[in-house]
Parts: C-alpha cells; structure tokens; sequence
C-alpha cells in the first residue's frame, strides 16, 4: 500500500533563518518531509515553533535560505512571477483570521468570480458563474442568494471562513494549506468548517495540510501527524501512533495540556 | 448552606441601535452562586454571553441598557446604582472583569507597577508608593509570577505573562466575583494551562470567593467550573452541575455542543462530529415560541407557538424545553 501512494509535496534540509549575526534565529532547522496526495497531514506544535514560516515557505510566499521544495517529484520553480502564477493554481491556503482574509473594499461575489476567472472561466456567460457560485456556497452550506451583493463585513466569521472553503472549492487546488483554520470561530461552527474540509478531500482528492496548535483537533481530522518544536520536527507518524502512543517528551506535554474530559487533566504539570 | 455570593434575578438588558429597535441580549436570566463556586456560561458567539457578563457588574454604557431585575452582590442590591457609585465601590472591590482582549488592556506606556498604583488608588488615595509595591509583590508571589515582571512594560512580556498579569491585577482588591470572559481564546495550549491553573489557584487560595467563567470550549469549563449553564439567544437553555451537563445534557441544544467537542482522547476518531446547522435567530424580531425551533431536529408544532419556561428536575438542574425529561431521553436514543 505504502509503496502506490504519490508523494505530493516533498521537502529536504528546508530550512528558514531569518537576520543574521548575533540576532539569528532559525526560524526553521533543516526538516525533511514527505506528504503523499490525498492524505490529511498535520503540523502541531506551540506557537514560536515554525509552522507558520514553513507553511510560508510551502505556498512560496517566502524563500527558504536553505534546501528544496520538491512538488509532484520535480524540484519547485517559482523564479518568475507567471510561474509562481502557476504554483499557485494546485496549492491554496486558509488562513487563521477570516476577518483579514478578504479585501473589505470588494464584494463577496467578486471573491468568487476570481476564482472561477482563474480557471480558466473568464469567457463563461454569467448565467453559467452564477450557477457555479451557487454550487459553491451550496457545498458549505451558504446560500448564494443571501450572498450576493454583500461586503465582507457584513458576514460573521464561520461565515466568513466556510466562504473561503468555497472558495477552494471552486479553484480545485493540489493542495490545501489550512494554517490553524478553526482557532478564530466557535466551537460549534468547527465541527462544521472540519467536516467540510473532509467532504472536500473525499470529493476532489486533495491533499490539506492542517496547521495547529490543538492536538486534539489534528487528531480528529489527520492520518498522519508531525510534531514541531523550535523549527524541527521531533516526531512523526500515523495520528494514532503519535496521539496515543507518544514517545518524545514534547509531544506528551503537548498532549497533556489539552483539557481532557474522560480522564483526569493534570494540571499540576505547568 | 454556603453564602451566595452572587444572586441574579430576572435579569433583563438590551441593546438600543441607531434605529431605536430593542435587541434583549439578555433575557430573564436567573442564576445564583455561592462562596467557592464557580459557574461556567457556555454558547456559541453572538448568544449573549459577554453581554451577561457586561450586565452583572451593573455598570451600563449605550447602547446597552438595563430593563429589569436584580443584580445583588454579597446581600448588596447594585441594580439600580448610579454608574459612578458602581465604578467607585463596586468595580474592582465586589466584582471584577476580565474582558476577552485582556491583553490589551494594559497600558503600552507605563511598567505594570505604575498601573496597579492607579488601580489601587482610584480606590484608597491614601496609600504610600511602598505599600502598594509590598502589596503587588506578595500577590505575584503567590500567584508564581517573577517579581521583575513589575518593572517591566507591557511589551516587554508575553502573550500568557500579559494575560496572567492582568488576571493578577484584577484580583489586587480581592473581588467577591471574578468574571473571566473567555480569558484563554487567544492563547496556545500551553500558556493556555497555566492561565486555567490560574484561575483555579486563585480559588484554591481564597484571593477570590466565587468565579464566572466564559467559554466556549467545552472541555476547559469542564475541567474548571462546579456548574455549567448553557446559554442560547440570551436565555438559558439549560443548567446544572458540570459533569450532568456535559454527559447527560437535555436540552437539544446543549446535546448539540457537546456533540462538537475535541478531545485527544481513544475513540475520537470513530466518532462523528455533529454540527448543529443554521444560525441563530435575530434577535431584532425574535421568534414566537421556542427560540431553537428553527435549529431542533426534534422539533413539534406547538414548539413555534408557545413560549417555553425553565423546567426544574430537582438537584439544582433546569432546562427549557418542551418535551419532558423523559422523552427527551427517548428521542436521543432513537437518534
């Protein structure tokens, strides 16, 4: 089984540091990794750790000082701005704050309208947007009709968030690159945004890279987890395996300070 | 029988807007807590949680408004006080806040010590500089914060030191109530427990006599408060003691949020997370009858036409709801 599975995303020494002299800081220690297509793959660790510099690095945002990202096999290259371009139609991201995702001047409709002009849709009749609008929104339980005409503001931030998810639903990417998606809304809208992360992997086969600080949240959604601390990676391996069985002390702490509601929560460990 | 410390009748607030519609974000809340306890209030965004929270410290500013009922702190009614006499003897030394951006809270341009002299002062102008140093340190000791953290600016510390530091402060009157509004939803597991640990010390070593705590994570109120009440469009839908609430909720929408919890724990995996779907209503023209019938998969017709009150079952658990006890039960076991 393991030997069919495509490496989708693959990086080696990739490492991140930034100002130099005495106020280095590495920022990101020579990782290695490998996510294969399809596959759910989660970053967790506390924050200062490096997720979201590597993340950066992963959507080609910053450069890494050191080391390759290898995508579908071929060493990436994003040296041009059209190449970039390209990069950027088969990986997407999510980011934390839905409040600062959107540009507040634009209304929603044209956030989606850039999607499907980005692929490759420009020439479509609008009666044929329209429709591909409303599928979206269908699919994250919005409705388009209330949508349209409106400005960013005027939604409220799970809103806000599941209309990002439509938009990548629309932009069919590789990948999906959702750093902490869920820390900004309520407990009640996660269960909604993760299940439609799921939906989505199941419909388009995509491969999503979840970043977060909440183990219990990589648990439920990954198949497998990797555990950063101060820029490295201290453990690896499928959720189960890691989440249940832990074998670096870090990962157990982290562990440990998610409340717990079946067992006790020490809370003496601090 | 303990002392209540904190006793709220009634309560009723709202909110005015430019168009002079009345929005009650609070309605009819009743609650009590006693010496040493701790209440949980959970909900999702926009249920009223932190309006409740703004209203029990009796101290309006517009648009919210005070419409009825009792706020009464220790045996002392502060519901229809003048705001100034609230802020003079009541903020701070009867019941204190936490608000949910804390961090912020502290002002950029003077060392933290130069802030707890303020707040010390708006209350005892007499006090020597040398006092409330003594003061300040003993309490940072107890609590386990280092005592160079006093001379320092606010960013110069952390985002969990800013926000144990401005708990800290909080209590430096020793507060009969302290509400802490979602204290720890900005901040990361780890720095996350120590706040928690926190506030649990801080009830452990008597600096506070009961706690109002705010949240939507589940599992945090669990692990912290005695008592969990469970707030839905700015009614309570349900209330009782922690481990009831979360193990055997009856109200729909209490079953519904539990239904959304995390944990990193055996089984999880398996299983499916429910989401409740929809919003909540509007609270401009609110709906006749139950407010979660447009939400409830349980849902009756004479949900939408009758107006439901808290039913009481006994060992302090009520719940609103039209179905009884009973075939609620039934009708999470038939799924």
């Amino acid at each position: 089984m393991a030997e069919e599975r495509k490496v989708c995303l693959r990086g080696s020494e990739l490492t991140k540091v930034f100002g130099f002299g005495r106020q280095k800081t590495v920022a990101v220690d020579h990782v290695d990794f490998s996510f294969y297509e399809g596959e759910i793959v989660s970053i967790v660790g506390e924050s200062g750790s490096g997720k979201t510099t590597l993340a950066k690095m992963l959507l080609g945002l910053i450069n890494p000082t050191e080391g390759e990202v290898y995508f579908q096999g071929k060493k990436r290259d994003i040296g041009t701005h059209k190449k970039k371009k390209e990069y950027w139609k088969s990986i997407q991201a999510i980011f934390q704050d839905p409040f600062s995702s959107y540009n507040i001047f634009h209304k929603i409709d044209a956030v989606l309208l850039d999607c499907i002009n980005m692929r490759g849709g420009r020439k479509f009749p609008y009666t044929k947007k329209v429709e591909m609008m409303t599928e979206a929104c269908g699919f994250v339980n919005l409705k388009f009709e209330e949508l349209t005409n409106k400005y960013p503001f005027e939604l409220s931030g799970g809103q806000m968030q599941r209309l990002m998810i439509a938009r990548i639903f629309l932009l069919m990417p590789k990948i999906l690159l959702a750093d902490e998606p869920t820390s900004m809304i309520d407990a009640c809208s996660r269960a909604t945004i993760l299940d439609m992360l799921m939906q989505l992997r199941k419909e388009i086969g995509m491969t999503i890279i979840f970043i977060t600080h909440d183990i219990g949240l990589a648990y439920y959604v990954s198949d497998s987890v990797y555990i950063m601390e101060h820029g490295k990676f201290v453990e690896n391996g499928s959720a189960d395996e890691v989440i249940l069985h832990p074998e670096e002390a870090y990962t157990q702490r982290l562990i440990g300070d998610v409340p717990k509601i079946y067992q006790e929560w020490d809370l003496s460990t601090v | 029988m303990a002392k209540v410390m904190l006793e709220v009748r009634e309560l009723t607030t709202k909110y005015v807007t430019r168009f002079r519609e009345n929005v009650y974000a609070v309605d009819h809340v009743s609650l009590k807590v006693e010496e040493g306890k701790s209440l949980g209030i959970a909900g999702e965004s926009g249920c009223g949680k932190s309006t409740l929270a703004l209203s029990l410290m009796g101290y309006y500013f517009p648009p919210l408004h005070y419409t009825s009922g009792e706020i009464i702190i220790d045996g002392r009614n502060i519901s229809g006080m003048e705001p100034d006499d609230v802020r003079k003897s009541i903020l701070g030394k009867e019941i204190a806040y936490i608000p949910q951006s804390a961090m912020n809270a502290l002002n950029p341009t003077q060392k933290i010590i130069h802030f707890i002299e303020d707040v010390i002062r708006a209350h005892d102008s007499c006090v020597t500089k040398k006092e409330i140093y003594e003061r300040a340190r003993k309490l940072f000791e107890t609590l386990g914060l280092p005592e160079s953290t006093l001379q320092k600016y606010p960013v110069e510390l952390s985002g969990g030191m800013k926000q144990r530091t401005v708990i800290a402060i909080s209590v430096l009157l020793s507060p009969k109530v302290l509400i802490a509004d979602e204290p720890s939803s900005a901040l990361d597991v780890t720095t996350q427990k120590m706040v928690i640990k926190m506030l649990r010390d801080l009830m452990e070593k008597r600096l506070i006599k009961s706690m109002i705590f705010i949240t939507h994570e589940l599992p945090l109120l669990y692990n912290v408060t005695d008592d969990i009440m469970v707030m839905y469009a700015g009614q309570i839908v349900e209330k009782g003691a922690a481990e009831e609430v979360v193990f055997d909720s009856l109200h729909p929408y209490a079953k519904g949020l539990m239904g959304s919890i995390i944990v990193p724990e055996q089984g999880l995996r398996d299983v499916k997370l429910t989401a409740i779907p929809g919003v909540p209503p509007n609270l401009k023209n609110p709906p006749a009858g139950c407010q979660f019938a447009e939400r409830c998969k349980y849902v009756r017709p004479e949900c939408r036409a009758v107006s439901v009150g808290l039913r009481d079952i006994g060992g302090g658990r009520t719940y609103r709801c039209i179905l009884s006890e009973k075939e609620l039960r039934e009708a999470y076991q038939n799924g």
